[in-house]
């Protein structure tokens, strides 16, 4: 019973913690999903956006404004991925994981070398001391904020994945071939998918450092397994249904991925287990056959 | 007009499997040919084209594009002028892709590609218009995804996509090779339509000796990275499917096969 007690309690954190991270799914279905690139940057870029957003407010900045540097240097991450990927020829995973091993050292020089920043109670934060927080009651401003970004977020995305430039990304993924016919560089292509996804991505990660008030050098750990985890829930849980949307279904598979991580915490796991949790729940996730064969999986508009 | 001009291509440079295909090798395919190329495997046709597209680099020699020394620019670059059919159905469409959304792709090689709306609604008709003439249902399948077509269906879909937008030249590989015998047919007599209707310069590389005799202008037979045979016109017309395959037969003796 107590089992129950505490995950029901942690059931708010839990779904706030959700739809934060539903940003940063977002990003990886963009690059996993419909570019087909296992793109491993996410693991530096999330916590670089965090990074920037704890420094930035911390030296006055708003909210909002410290948001957008944190997504701005997300899609300079993005390309410096690409540039590896496309100019240098380095394989999309090396590329990758140069550049989330770089960028640990580069979200230490943001911090000045703190590998632990936090914010004070009294820091105006998306959630915290600002008009729109303190219109709401306290207990839900938090989930009614992350869900209102979430929200615009994701329609934004549908609307560009309608777009010509989107039209291209999804042919990018799919079949590059297409791509070189339409004279088109199915590099440059990579490299704007990436630097979108990985501005998602460190929107993220500054979103949840203005949740949390904290910033932690090493909460990227672990970051790409959890969006892989939950875009591979979310698409498969919705495969029948033609009518919903991929950015629908992996925010609904980050929210139940969060979902499944609070009950085995619930279950009385140690804070020190996390990561054990995540890489387990990833290894559900693949065994439990939801994914295709060969892994690949494609966006609809 | 589209040339090689003394072509060297080497395969495995500097290794124990090198193995020189072309060595001051040089072409022409004039405006408005239709040049069908047949040959045994590893006689070079497949490279021939690949080295026209810019999908292989060559070490020595030029590439050249009415005129133009196009041997540097990438193979996107050159699509500009070159549509290219490929033996696999499924190289030139998107499976996950509605054929709309594949047919707005093409329609868009042409313009910036923004952030526009993908599909141009007012344009869904003359699509359906351009797919009524194959007589293959396509019409009625815009929300299909390209993926859900067979194989004759979904070659028409890129033959389709590739003359969406002006192209000077079309090459064919094989294009027909991966089809039951009345979908190629059914492809054949589309690609003469379109190389007739749009006046392109097209290069069709085939294992059919009968859609080599049958279509085209101008015909080829490729041998160990040389051309041993090259007749176009009248000669063309007189040339029979007998006196193919003696010639076939002959190099094919030589080689041992």
């Amino acid at each position: 019973m107590d089992i129950l007690r505490t995950f029901i309690a942690t059931m708010p954190s839990t779904l706030e913690q959700g739809l934060i991270y539903a940003v940063m799914v977002l990003g990886v279905l963009i690059t996993y999903s419909i570019l087909n690139f296992p793109d491993m940057t996410v693991d530096g870029s999330f916590p670089m956006g965090g990074a920037i957003s704890t420094m930035l407010i911390l030296n006055g900045w708003g909210p909002v404004p410290a948001l957008l540097v944190a997504a701005l240097a997300g899609a300079l991450a993005g390309l410096c991925t690409g540039l590896i990927h496309v100019k240098l020829k380095v394989r999309d995973l090396f590329s990758g994981i140069i550049m989330m091993t770089a960028l640990y050292s580069i979200n230490l020089r943001i911090t000045g070398g703190m590998s632990m920043v936090s914010l004070p109670r009294t820091a105006t934060t998306l959630f915290r001391n600002n008009a729109v927080s303190d219109l709401l009651p306290r207990s839900v401003a938090v989930i009614v904020i992350a869900l209102l970004v979430v929200a615009v977020l994701k329609i934004l995305l549908d609307a560009f994945l309608r777009t010509r430039a989107g039209y291209l990304l999804r042919a990018t993924g799919d079949n590059e071939a297409v791509v070189t016919s339409l004279a088109r560089d199915k590099g440059t292509v990579k490299i704007v998918g990436l630097m979108l996804a990985n501005a998602l991505v460190s929107l993220s990660g500054g979103i949840l450092c203005q949740q949390q008030r904290l910033f932690e050098v090493s909460m990227g750990t672990g970051m790409m397994v959890l969006s892989l985890a939950s875009v591979i829930i979310g698409i498969n849980l919705f495969r029948r249904w033609d009518r919903v949307r991929n950015t629908t279904a992996v925010i609904v598979g980050s929210i139940i991925y969060k979902v499944c991580y609070s009950f085995a915490i619930a279950c009385g796991l140690r804070p020190s287990d996390l990561k054990l949790v995540t890489a387990l729940l990833f290894l559900a996730v693949l065994s439990a056959g939801l994914i295709k064969k060969g892994g690949k999986l494609h966006a609809r508009a | 007009m589209l040339a090689l001009e003394h072509v060297t291509k080497t395969y495995n440079p500097g290794t124990i499997r090198e193995m020189c295909l072309f060595d001051d090798f040089s072409v022409q395919f004039k405006k408005g040919e239709f040049v069908s190329i047949v040959g045994s495997n590893g006689s070079g046709k497949t490279s021939l084209l690949n080295i026209l597209c810019g999908s292989i680099g060559i070490e020595d020699g030029h590439v050249l594009m009415d005129g133009r020394d196009i041997t540097r620019e990438k193979e996107f670059a050159r699509s500009r002028h070159i549509g290219r059919i490929h033996q696999n159905p499924a190289v030139g469409t998107c499976a996950s892709m509605t054929l709309l959304e594949n047919l707005s792709l093409a329609d868009n090689k042409d313009k910036r590609m923004g952030l526009r709306r993908g599909t141009d609604k007012t344009r869904v008709d003359t699509y359906r218009e351009m797919l009524r003439p194959l007589d293959m249902g396509l019409e009625n399948m815009l929300e299909t995804r390209a993926g859900a077509l067979s194989g004759g269906q979904r070659q028409a879909l890129a033959m389709v996509m590739s003359i969406m937008t002006p192209v000077e030249y079309l090459i064919l590989d094989e294009h027909t090779a991966a089809l039951d015998p009345r979908a190629a047919d059914t492809i054949m007599d589309m690609t003469d339509r379109i190389v007739k209707d749009m006046q392109l310069t097209a290069i069709m590389v085939t294992h059919n000796l009968r859609y080599a005799v049958q279509h085209g202008t101008r015909l080829l037979m490729m041998h160990q990275g040389d051309i041993v045979m090259d007749v176009q016109g009248e000669e063309k017309d007189a040339t029979k499917m007998d006196d193919l395959l003696k010639v076939f037969n002959e190099i094919s003796i030589e080689c041992g096969n």
